[in-house]
């Protein structure tokens, strides 16, 4: 059961972005049509499952094997930067309709904060296999949930009267402060 | 390098070395115009300390890796230059990080993973792509410490304005009165995203107001 409250918890209760402010930059920049949205999140997911499951191979069979604890950060950044490029040009081979929903987007995962935080935090708390790829799916569709509800609002917000100072960026923020509150609430659903 | 030719000649490069430098802080502002590294921004801004540090830090391994990237622009294929980019910062983020560990403990569990996450760091990576991989050593230099200064003092700012409405304390020192209750609210993720985006729309009002003065 460890491995469905790890699942709650990174998609709810610490949700990656709303608790843990990680991959705020896609979520300013790729939350305001809805179906971009989907797009990244779902393009992270794919690439965050696989870099807990190859992170945690690492970290047990070289970095702790051969006691290399200093190249954690230069080690998984490598994987994390090699896996996007190789998933990028395997979609493009592979399926072309796939790839023009998600190829844009791609690239940009490598800079996302929230993969290479996933990978850290799974290492930091020593899951096991399974824990870590579990918290990996979990961990994107957090990320995807806060990215899709953003947008649904930023849509609606098309018609609304922002005050000119506030366009853009800015009022995002404000969203995303009261996005954060209304997640607060789930703070009590998994008790330590 | 600025060593002779003509007093004109010589002024035109300081302009240009003092407008790369001060540009960090107002005009191309990392976080409140390029909208860049938000994650740290609001994540370690909840003492004004923790922000400084933070901007320090990527201080040094902002200047470190423009250095070394500039000084190997011509010799990385352009196929290979993002991987190489984040090789050379993660490298400079392990020495900021193991720094941390051994001299300021306290700071280094503050930060928590923020530090090994500068290597994703969108300011350092994008300053590397945009300026330092096409720009002499000197001037992508200047680039990145006016950038960083910029970064901290922001961090600053913001962690302030959360550090004394959220604990009535400023860099650890009280400046509120007991009887002030504080914001608790802003030590939380909602107070940051708030306040952040009440700066940005603050420096957007700034902008129209000097245009208008002009």
């Amino acid at each position: 059961m460890e491995v469905i409250l790890i699942f709650i918890s990174a998609v709810l209760v610490n949700n990656f972005v709303l608790s843990y402010f990680l991959g705020i930059c896609p979520f300013i920049g790729v939350s305001d049509r809805t179906s971009s949205a989907v797009s990244m999140g779902f393009a992270a997911t794919f690439v965050m499952t696989l870099t807990a499951a190859i992170t945690w191979l690492i970290n047990r069979y070289i970095l702790i094997a051969f006691n290399l604890p200093f190249l954690e950060y230069v080690s998984f950044i490598i994987v994390i930067a090699s896996l996007v490029q190789f998933v990028e040009m395997f979609i493009r081979k592979t399926s072309k309709a796939l790839y023009d929903a998600l190829g844009i987007y791609l690239p940009l995962i490598t800079t996302n904060c929230a993969i290479l935080g996933l990978a850290l935090f799974g290492a930091l708390r020593e899951y096991s296999f399974i824990e870590n790829v579990v918290f990996g799916i979990g961990a994107g569709l957090g990320f995807t949930l806060a990215l899709v509800i953003m947008s649904g609002i930023r849509e609606e917000l098309d018609l609304a009267d922002v005050p000119e100072p506030l366009r853009g960026a800015a009022i995002t923020l404000i969203l995303a402060g009261l996005l954060a509150l209304a997640f607060m609430g789930f703070a009590g659903l998994i008790s330590a | 390098m600025g060593n002779g030719g003509s007093s004109g000649n010589t002024s035109k490069k300081d302009r240009r070395v003092s407008y790369e430098f001060l540009k960090g802080f107002w005009k191309e502002n990392p976080i409140l115009v390029m909208i860049l590294g938000m994650c740290p921004t609001l994540a370690v801004t909840t003492t004004a300390i923790n922000g400084m540090t933070m901007g320090l830090a990527v201080l040094f391994v902002l200047t470190c890796s423009s250095l070394i990237v500039s000084l190997v622009r011509n010799i990385v294929p352009k196929q290979v230059r993002i991987p190489t980019f984040i090789v050379i910062i993660a490298t400079f983020v392990t020495m900021v990080d193991l720094f941390l560990k051994a001299f300021f403990m306290d700071l280094s569990k503050a930060l928590g993973p923020f530090i090994p996450l500068i290597v994703v760091n969108c300011i350092i990576l994008g300053r590397a792509e945009a300026f330092a991989s096409r720009n002499p050593v000197f001037i992508s230099v200047i680039d990145a410490i006016g950038v960083s200064l910029g970064f901290t003092v922001t961090l600053i700012f913001l962690g302030g304005i959360r550090e004394i409405l959220g604990m009535r304390t400023f860099f650890g020192h009280q400046v509120l009165s007991s009887g002030f209750e504080p914001w608790v609210i802003m030590l939380l993720p909602p107070g940051a995203f708030i306040t952040l985006g009440f700066m940005l729309g603050a420096k957007n009002m700034i902008d129209r107001r000097m245009g208008k003065n002009r």
